[in-house]
């Protein structure tokens, strides 16, 4: 089997700074890490990888400093990696990353399993593991919280907010993983050590002349979508405290209340 | 000059650090309580490969050297200074039989302590052979193909867990130290028994104890290096576990400086956090600075070490520093939190407590400026 990972680096914080003028994030001084449900999903494809004869390619499409992404991903126990990064992918919406991924899944070839994160703490979309399924015209399942296999298919239980549903897929399919699928491990001092070793040369960089791509649906120009505005909505709360003489008073009137406002 | 760590060593310091607080953190406080060695940590720890550092891959190590070493205990120490004693004081296991072991040793402890989950010990001390080692009075007599060791080692680290302890004995009681060997007592053997438990001021977590041998009989072939050559092994042995207890100094200092940081933004006294308060701004350069050159003797007397250069005094040095370090670092910060310091609802109560044993172990701070002085002198 060939399991592939779609690995974002993102910035380590959960309140992502944005500039008020371009619309853009602001990534100075924010340390990165590897897209917490994306370790997830390779936490889960070493898994498999333990279970099952079968390699684990990671890859990233970001600029040059992704590929601490991709080293730390080599030290948990990933085969191979490669980094997708050229000017000309730069200012990709989620259609134009996914296809940039999918071009290079394509070219990998003979996979079996395409493992993304739900979604990407700073896009925050959770658009481009179905965007990559939809393009390579392969099935997907989201949410993927328990991933087991019988008879060569994919048997895959999607959680969603009213009940899961267990899903049995024919492969290759594309699974997107939530914190809920395991608990991703440390990479192991070795494994660091490894990653890092002088003179290993273990990330591959693929830019646009190594794919086979449509130029005009990649990049800024290529991105049908243009972020027009990025703000944070104010919320704002206010409370009431309710009198009583006792208990039973002070129930009646907050039931009035509530009715009032057609909450009950 | 480079002050720089590498990207490896960048990356294994992100990973401990998460690890300690994810690991090793929610449990600092009870164990402390408890006294209970934190068995599940030292699996996480074998998983992860903290145990291995040091350790060649091919003993089923994880490679890497003193600057990793630092790296980890000292991440590890700013969350839990007993934790990180567990690990250093492991690590010495496998350095001693690394160092003098024969190819037939190295094979059968290395992996086992490496990554195999099997905690190492090492038992120098006696109850009168403290400072000053070379009185120790523990016999190991050969008998056939076997060592008989009589005698009992005190104050010894993990000695209760250990599935292996490097015992220092006199296999030629004429001679005084020169008659010192190292011999590998694995748990379990007859004869070895486990006797006061220690109840101590901190790192409660790392259990102290004393190891009673009565007519332990020991295969030949546990013999490390040569009969008579212990004492000098003891030495350089302990060299390297003066940058560990080093590191886990300027761990708890540096983690008390970050408990510090954090209170003085959120302690509201007079209408102003305390960060408004220039006397205890000072308090808090004072302890930034102290643990700044802490940090780079530590660091140095490490890459001496890993590059085979001499460093005794350097490391001496780096212990006697960082150690004092570790000690006026937690007593500010501890005063810095007022009252909610003495709590044990904070952890500076028990790091205050966990700083003074660095001042002891693995030498006193005295013997440290003995061995200094020494050195500067000749
Ligand atoms: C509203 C909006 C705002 C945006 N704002 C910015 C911005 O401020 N700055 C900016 O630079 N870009 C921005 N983008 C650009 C860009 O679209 C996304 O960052 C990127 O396309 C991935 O989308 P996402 O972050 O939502 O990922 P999601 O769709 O949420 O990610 C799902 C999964 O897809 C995989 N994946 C996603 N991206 C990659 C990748 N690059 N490499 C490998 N795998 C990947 C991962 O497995 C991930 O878990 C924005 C996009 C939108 C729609
Ligand atoms: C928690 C804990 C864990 C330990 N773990 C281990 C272990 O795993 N293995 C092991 O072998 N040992 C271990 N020890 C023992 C430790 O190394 C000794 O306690 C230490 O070396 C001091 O010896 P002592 O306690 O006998 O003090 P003493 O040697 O009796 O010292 C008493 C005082 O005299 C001073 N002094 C002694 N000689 C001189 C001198 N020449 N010049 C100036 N001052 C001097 C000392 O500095 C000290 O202030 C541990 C001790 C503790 C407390």
């Amino acid at each position: 089997m060939k399991i592939i990972v779609c690995l974002k680096q993102v910035p380590d914080t959960n309140e992502v700074r944005i500039n008020q003028e371009t619309g853009t994030l602001i990534r100075d001084g924010v340390p990165s890490i590897i897209n917490p449900d994306d370790k997830n999903a390779l936490e889960e494809a070493l898994r498999i990888k333990a279970a099952h004869d079968c390699t684990v390619t990671v890859i990233s499409m970001g600029p040059p400093q992704a590929k601490d992404a991709l080293k730390e991903a080599l030290a948990m126990g990933a085969d191979e990696a490669i980094l997708l990064s050229d000017r000309a992918f730069g200012g990709s919406d989620t259609w134009a990353t996914a296809t940039v991924l999918a071009a290079a899944i394509e070219k990998i070839g003979s996979y079996d399993i395409i493992l993304c994160g739900r979604q990407a703490i700073d896009g925050d979309t959770a658009q481009v593991g179905p965007e990559i399924a939809e393009f390579l015209n392969i099935p997907q399942v989201t949410y993927a919280k328990k991933i087991d296999f019988k008879d060569g298919k994919a048997i895959v239980t999607r959680y969603t907010e009213t009940g899961d549903y267990v899903i049995e897929s024919k492969m290759p399919v594309l699974l997107t993983a939530i914190k809920e699928l395991n608990v991703p491990r440390y990479p192991t001092v070795k494994g660091i050590l490894n990653a890092y070793a002088p003179g290993s040369d273990n990330i591959s960089v693929w830019g646009i002349d190594d794919l086979t791509i449509d130029a005009t649906q990649i990049g800024l120009k290529g991105s049908p979508t243009n972020v027009y505005k990025s703000f944070v909505p104010t919320k704002s709360k206010t409370n009431e405290m309710i009198d009583g003489l006792n208990g039973k008073e002070k129930a009646a009137k907050l039931i009035g209340k509530l009715s009032d406002l057609k909450l009950i | 000059m480079d002050f720089k760590l590498s990207e490896a060593q960048e990356m294994l310091k992100k990973v401990a650090r998460s690890f300690a607080e994810n690991e090793v953190a929610p449990i600092a406080a009870e164990i402390d309580k408890t006294g209970r060695f934190p068995r599940e940590t030292f699996e996480k720890m074998t998983e992860v490969m903290f145990t291995g550092i040091g350790t060649p891959e091919a003993y089923g190590g994880a490679g890497g050297g003193d600057t990793e070493k630092v790296i980890v205990v000292s991440e590890l120490a700013k969350k839990c200074a007993a934790t990180a004693a567990i690990l250093s004081i492991h690590t010495i296991f496998a350095q001693v039989i690394q160092k003098y072991g024969t190819e037939a040793q190295k094979e059968k402890y290395l992996p086992q302590v490496a990554s195999g989950g099997c905690l190492g010990a090492f038992a120098l001390t006696e109850p009168n052979a403290g400072s000053d080692a070379g009185a120790a009075k523990t016999t190991a007599v050969l008998d056939g193909d076997a060592y008989v060791i009589n005698g009992t080692k005190c104050f010894i680290s993990g000695g209760g867990q250990a599935q292996f302890v490097a015992v220092f004995a006199l296999t030629d009681p004429t001679k005084g130290l020169k008659g010192l060997s190292c011999i590998v007592v694995e748990k379990g053997t007859p004869g070895f028994t486990i006797g006061k438990i220690e109840e101590k001021m901190g790192i409660h977590g790392s259990e102290t104890v004393e190891l009673i041998f009565d007519n332990c009989r020991v295969p030949k072939e546990n013999l490390v290096g040569k009969e008579g050559k212990g004492f000098g092994m003891a030495m350089v042995a302990l060299d390297g576990a003066r940058i560990g207890v080093a590191a886990q100094a300027l761990g708890i200092a540096e983690g008390a400086l970050e408990e510090s940081v954090k209170y003085m933004k959120t302690r509201v006294q007079f209408g102003k956090p305390l960060t408004a308060l220039q006397g205890l701004t000072w308090y808090i350069s004072d302890m930034a600075t102290k643990i700044e050159a802490a940090k780079w003797l530590v660091y140095y007397a490490a890459y001496l070490k890993e590059t085979g250069q001499p460093h005794t005094k350097e490391a001496a040095m780096a212990k006697l520093n960082a150690s004092e370090t570790a000690r006026f670092v937690t007593n500010l910060a501890l005063q810095i939190h007022g009252g909610y310091g003495y709590m044990q609802d904070y952890p500076l109560e028990r790091m205050y407590r966990d700083a003074k044993i660095t001042e002891i172990y693995e030498g006193t701070s005295e013997i440290h400026k003995l061995v200094i002085s020494r050195s500067v002198l000749s």
